[in-house]
């Protein structure tokens, strides 16, 4: 297998899949009792989110555990949007997650104004059409630090010094889930309120995330009940989840430095021989502005719908646009958002490496997709 | 053989699916998503695109969805439309089994390097002592599809597998059930895939303008107003909004003055069909006597093939233009064309 879908999901940290197992186990109380057992899980769990907060730049007090990060993007425009009082204005660049412009979505049917800003062709936010937008009604406005398909950084600094000067009540969130295994996010995010994160995307397990709260930060909840996490999200913590993520963060931190280098030379082999074996391949999103593990490229005249067939029926795992309920591949919205044209965005796959890519991986994949690229474009002779 | 078959999440092409697996062939599946528009139920709705995957999954081969939705609404959808506004009467399967199954999901097949691409269609191919390939109903006659795929030459039918169309459909279903699919007793699919049941003259309103026209007689008398010829077909009896008189019958529409024409029994009925875009599976037939079909499950009818016209023994109610005319020599399918 050639796994080349890291910004899908990643495979567990070892460090991580140790850590949860007593947690599925032994120690399985409800952290919220008073009894020995409880206070078990309750000292794993804070412990996690004293590593989780010293990861994100945060405090303990402000990171709330959730079921991953569509979860917490939702509590944190939702949320901070209906908190807001006396602002309607909602922002969110237009390359977003689902789980941001989804919300925006629901919050156009409360009565919210959503605008959506665009983003360049290198794959960067369009500052100036966000500072048009900003003014003293706005009240969330949300912009991505990584783009879970080209892998582009966002400036999030300017952003936050335009939602300053033009929207100074208005709370900035930030979905990091793309960035954790490549940027320092606590200082990368340091200027945004609001911080999305999702374990499964660096080591952890699916189903658990967290959003970082700055205190002084108003956050109406999602889901209410018995008061967990400050108020902010009810629900029985999910212990294991929140203990194997602050084990796989510990990781990932700790070798950070290293995999940044060692993947970003794999992917600059990928991407450099890729764009020298095939004719007409073209890359989405400014390279010099990516995080380490990510090769956005299009073949054209090719079908990435196609090509993805083609190269999982040789084990080689890649991944194009977005996938939507049914399984089908979508034309993608970051790439429509970033003005590519629909016929090189349909041309167009996302290899994305990480911690576990090997020198193997790019071997295998600069010796299939090429070949698989020729055979797509030879026409096809049926007569008819 | 290595096979992609089309899985629509029912039971025929499940059943087809199992088949090929015990036959021994390299199979892989493929849901087509055709329509993400208004209906969200029909052909591809996120409940039968699983029933495909974990039939898929149950016969262990991969799956896959193709996205065809691009080239559904251009080849199938909008032709459609246009059709119905032009006074003809679209056949939107066979649109969709000639652009986009034995279309657009042949060609990827192959250039994927399948050998073949199977559906669950009741239909047979075989080949003819000279090797050509040749088109048969399917064993079930109540649930033939040769029909609507008439249009299918050497070309497509060398790679076309149709491994229920030795079956009944009870046979199929008893299949199904004997190897514990899911879809054993899924109900048919019905009408057309990307509109909801009833919904026809809603669908094609919101789709192109419509332009209101008499109801006439055949001496231009106004019997009654309607709001667009896209509800009439020729051949329709009801829903024409004429009180008394009948029974009344669309014998003609004219698109450029939205006139619909209505007359009795004797001014429906014609003895010659004119027919446009004819295509053969194999040779041009002759002048021998041939079985004419005009409607999915239409009673075949004794007629000739004399140029372009078909011309039937017996007079029989005309074929609105459009209606796909299909021409047999017995149950073998010799081709056909579309009523102009």
């Amino acid at each position: 297998m050639t796994y080349l879908d890291h910004a899908a999901s990643t495979p567990m940290r070892p460090e991580a899949v140790a850590a949860m197992q007593p947690y599925l186990s032994a120690c399985f109380a409800n952290p919220s009792g008073i009894h020995g057992a409880a206070r078990a899980a309750k000292t794993a769990l804070e412990e996690a989110r004293e590593v989780v907060a010293s990861a994100l730049g945060a405090r303990p007090g402000e990171v709330v555990f959730t079921a991953g990060g569509t979860e917490a993007d939702n509590l944190a425009v939702e949320g901070a949007a209906r908190a807001a009082e006396g602002r309607d204005g909602v922002v969110v660049s237009a390359f977003e997650h689902k789980g941001v412009l989804a919300a925006g979505d629901r919050l156009v049917t409360e009565g919210f104004r959503v605008q959506r800003v665009g983003a360049h062709r290198d794959g960067i936010v369009d500052l100036e059409a966000l500072e048009a937008v900003l003014n003293d009604r706005t009240a969330v406005v949300s912009v991505m630090l990584v783009n879970n398909e080209v892998g582009t950084i966002q400036p999030l600094v300017e952003v936050a010094a335009l939602v300053r000067r033009r929207a100074p009540r208005a709370v900035l969130h930030t979905d990091a889930v793309q960035a954790v295994p490549w940027l320092d996010v606590g200082a990368a995010a340091a200027d945004a309120a609001l911080v999305a994160i999702s374990a499964h995307k660096f080591g952890g397990p699916k189903g658990v995330g967290a959003l970082v709260v700055r205190d002084g930060t108003s956050v109406r909840p999602l889901l209410e009940g018995g008061g967990q996490e400050r108020g902010l999200r009810a629900g029985t913590v999910n212990v294991a989840g929140a203990v194997a993520m602050a084990a796989a963060l510990s990781t990932t931190i700790e070798r950070r430095a290293e995999d940044v280098r060692r993947v970003a030379a794999l992917r600059d082999r990928l991407v450099e021989g890729l764009t020298a074996r095939v004719p007409d391949t073209f890359v989405n999103g400014d390279p010099r502005r990516k995080v380490a593990g990510n090769c956005h490229v299009g073949f054209r005249g090719v079908e990435a719908e196609a090509l993805l067939v083609a190269l999982d029926r040789q084990d080689l795992y890649a991944a194009a646009g977005s996938s939507c309920s049914s399984g089908a591949t979508e034309p993608s919205h970051v790439l429509e958002a970033m003005g590519v044209p629909r016929a090189e965005a349909l041309a167009s796959i996302r290899l994305s490496l990480g911690f576990a890519s090997t020198d193997e991986d790019v071997d295998r994949a600069l010796a299939a997709i090429p070949a698989a690229v020729d055979r797509l474009r030879a026409p096809v002779r049926i007569s008819r | 053989m290595n096979v992609l078959v089309l899985m629509s999440g029912g039971v025929d092409s499940s059943v087809a699916a199992a088949r090929l697996v015990h036959a021994g062939h390299d199979v892989t599946g493929a849901t087509l998503r055709l329509w993400g528009g208004e209906t969200g139920s029909g052909c591809c709705s996120v409940s039968d695109v699983e029933d495909a995957r974990r039939v898929a999954a149950q016969l262990d081969i991969p799956h896959y969805v193709f996205n065809f939705a691009d080239a559904f609404t251009a080849s199938v959808v909008e032709p459609y439309v246009a059709s119905y506004a032009d006074a003809r009467t679209p056949n939107p399967c066979v649109d969709c089994n000639r652009a986009i199954k034995f279309g657009r999901a042949l060609d990827r097949a192959v250039a994927l390097g399948f050998d073949a691409v199977a559906t669950g269609h009741h239909a047979r191919v075989e080949r003819g002592p000279g090797g050509a390939y040749r088109l048969r109903r399917g064993a079930d006659l109540a649930k033939d599809q040769s029909y609507v795929l008439y249009m299918l030459g050497q070309g497509e039918l060398a790679r076309a597998l149709f491994p229920v169309g030795e079956l009944t459909k009870a046979e199929v279903r008893a299949q199904a059930a004997r190897l514990g699919l899911r879809t054993a007793t899924k109900p048919e699919s019905m009408d057309v895939c990307f509109i909801a049941r009833g919904d026809r003259n809603r669908f094609l309103a919101a789709h192109a303008p419509r332009r209101p026209g008499p109801v006439v007689d055949a001496t231009g008398r106004v019997l009654a107003r309607h709001a667009g010829i896209a509800e009439f077909t020729v051949g329709q009896r009801r829903g024409l909004g004429i009180a008394g008189g009948g029974p009344h019958y669309v014998v003609g529409i004219d698109a450029a003055t939205a006139t619909v024409t209505v007359g009795d029994r004797a001014a429906l009925v014609d003895q010659e069909i004119p027919v446009r875009d004819l295509r053969f599976v194999g040779d041009a037939p002759g002048v021998e006597p041939l079985l004419v079909q005009t409607r999915a499950h239409g009673v075949p009818v004794p007629g000739r093939l004399a140029g372009d016209r078909v011309r039937l023994d017996a007079p029989a109610p005309r074929v609105a233009p459009g209606q796909v005319v299909a021409l047999y020599d017995g149950d073998q399918l010799v081709g056909g064309g579309l009523a102009a």
